[in-house]
């Protein structure tokens, strides 16, 4: 499409691009400040101004931020948490989803409307009856609280496998029915291998999510070995107060493989989410 | 959250309008065994969603009626005197207001999002570049981006030294989070910065799923950008923009992380969920705050209602 350069199309051009290089600067320059910041010595860092670029590289702060924050043990406690928590995820919605899309039964307009009516909830909130349930149970303080929370109130992700099963033709079923299969055969190796691009949608929100998750782990593991990048980055912050050199190094640290992800998933990532946000 | 019963519906209709052999077979009176296969498939969800959603709910109506610390063995019943404190003490409801902010600035971050999806949905250099620069803060952790915002807003921090450029005089900025008339909107400020992509990306998409031929078309009608925002964006994206607002209110009211992370709740910057569960875990006021999260809850549903009823969710399909 080529339109006719007229002035005020011009002018309109001009304005569409200045509007896009301000936000952008908007959304950056807090980012490469915090950059800038983590390569400074503590004595470059005190005395040049936030914008000023740093005298000469300095690396240590990242080390020491590492160690200190016990983000080795951090990555170690998100990864288990994590992978635990997204191939749970997998299982259960999947398995739900076969089971509320394949089936009719008594009482499933109740069932779903309980998962339903769960997505409503809010989640901080009933924390203050849910963490009683966790104590009772045992759980307090092990890494088990939060994999328990995060496999048994997420809905979205149920929602996106139903969503995408409707696709899944009925006759693939029924055929394998015909040849005798059981239904955990039929949802073992004719539903779920056709699942994948749903899969690797909630993968993807549901690691981001994990990943970033603050409060919960806050709540239920204060024992600082069972600290994740959330909440040892929190602590963090304790101790050192004001020196924003080394901070920085800690947010660095965990932006940079959220970071990395998004570059090489981009467009995953862009479909996952607006699959999994407005539901 | 919009139609989960659809699948169900939708079956329904499949089985009644398609004709199937099995389904011959199928109807005859069902055996016990396969009558339990669903709830097999259901068991291990159910218990999880009962266990860590329905229970802490009862218990939440039923702790909101006693004045329980949270650790003693009895709980002592004390009717709606949770409920009466929360409305009758200014300290508290005041997280209404609060609210207030994030509410106005979910108008504007809605309003940003809409604004660079339209941009971005014409031809554009960098498209992809900008589209992700925009969406990128979304996806930061929210420790980080507190840790990113406490030094931005700190006195001689970013602001104040970008602000220096402009013009303002050193020394003159105002502290951006210790003035408690100020600290809200720095606050609701790091909010649309944080979640703005996100209702961009969810805009863009539903404005691509429009079919390119209807711009053409109407470019070669000679319809302006506006023209074409006004009479052909804008309506097919309406359902989407008003999900989008009626999120915003149940949304503001429960900002949490980046005023707790940042600030702890200080300078008057506590929010509804801070004040609950600042109540329940740190002054052992279990069943008060349990009565706020049972407010919050009704609030919640009350919104999602007026949403079904001003929007149809069939609209609402952005796949």
């Amino acid at each position: 499409m080529s339109r006719a350069v007229t002035p005020r199309s011009a002018l309109a051009s001009t304005g569409k691009y200045a509007s896009l290089v301000a936000w952008s600067l908007i959304a950056l320059v807090p980012l490469v400040v915090m950059g800038l910041t983590s390569l400074k010595s503590p004595k470059d860092y005190a005395t040049s101004g936030p914008l000023e670029l740093p005298k000469s590289l300095d690396f240590s702060n990242f080390s020491r931020a590492f160690k200190d924050a016990q983000m080795g043990q951090a990555f170690i406690n998100t990864t288990f948490i994590l992978v635990i928590s997204v191939a749970g995820t997998i299982i259960i919605g999947t398995m739900t989803a076969y089971a509320l899309d394949r089936f009719q039964f008594r009482f499933k307009k109740l069932v779903v409307a309980l998962f339903l009516v769960a997505t409503l909830v809010p989640g901080v909130t009933t924390q203050v009856a849910t963490f009683q349930v966790v104590n009772t149970l045992g759980l307090y303080d092990t890494r088990w609280a939060p994999i328990a929370l995060f496999l048994g109130t997420d809905i979205v992700s149920i929602y996106i496998f139903v969503q995408f099963m409707r696709s899944i033709p009925i006759s693939l079923d029924e055929a394998a029915k015909l040849d005798g299969a059981n239904h955990f055969r039929i949802y073992r190796s004719i539903i779920f291998p056709l699942l994948k691009p749903a899969i690797a949608t909630v993968v993807i929100i549901k690691g981001i999510a994990v990943y970033n998750e603050f409060y919960i782990p806050f709540l239920y593991m204060p024992d600082s070995d069972l600290g994740v990048i959330s909440t040892s980055l929190f602590r963090f912050k304790g101790p050192l107060g004001t020196q924003w050199e080394v901070l920085s190094a800690g947010a660095i640290i965990v932006i940079v493989p959220t970071l990395i992800i998004f570059l090489l998933l981009q467009r995953w990532i862009y479909n996952g989410i607006s699959a999994g946000a407005t539901k | 959250m919009t139609d989960i019963p659809a699948p169900n519906r939708e079956s329904e209709t499949a089985a009644a309008n398609i004709p199937r052999p099995m389904r011959v077979r199928e109807s005859g009176k069902k055996s016990f065994r396969q009558r339990l296969i669903p709830w097999l498939f259901l068991l291990v969800p159910l218990v999880l969603l009962i266990t860590f959603t329905y229970v802490p709910v009862a218990n939440m109506f039923w702790y909101s009626l006693t004045s329980w610390n949270g650790l003693s063995k009895t709980k002592k019943v004390v009717g709606l005197a949770n409920y009466t404190e929360f409305f009758t003490r200014p300290d508290l409801y005041r997280v209404f207001f609060v609210s207030l902010y994030y509410l106005a600035a979910s108008v504007l971050q809605i309003a940003l999002a809409l604004y660079f999806a339209t941009l971005l949905s014409f031809n554009t250099k960098f498209k992809n570049l900008f589209k992700g620069i925009i969406f990128f803060p979304y996806l930061i952790n929210g420790v980080a981006i507190s840790f990113v915002f406490l030094f931005f807003f700190q006195p001689g921090g970013t602001l104040d030294t970008v602000l220096g450029f402009f013009g303002m005089a050193k020394g003159s900025a105002p502290l951006w989070l210790g003035n408690p008339d100020i600290v809200n909107f720095s606050l609701a400020g790091t909010s649309v910065w944080r979640y703005m992509g996100l209702n961009f990306v969810l805009f863009l998409g539903a404005i691509q799923s429009i079919p390119g031929g209807i711009y053409e078309a109407a470019e070669l009608d000679g319809a302006s950008r506006w023209q074409q925002f006004r009479y052909l964006i804008a309506p097919s994206i309406k359902p989407i923009i008003s999900l989008s607002f009626i999120l915003a209110v149940s949304g503001s009211l429960a900002v949490f992380e980046i005023p707790f992370i940042m600030l702890d709740g200080a300078n008057g910057s506590t929010t509804f969920v801070i004040q609950t569960v600042k109540l329940a875990f740190e002054n052992n006021k279990v069943g008060l705050a349990s009565a706020m999260a049972v407010i919050l809850l009704l609030i919640v549903l009350l919104v999602t209602w007026v949403q079904r009823k001003l929007v149809p969710e069939e609209e609402v399909d952005l796949s």
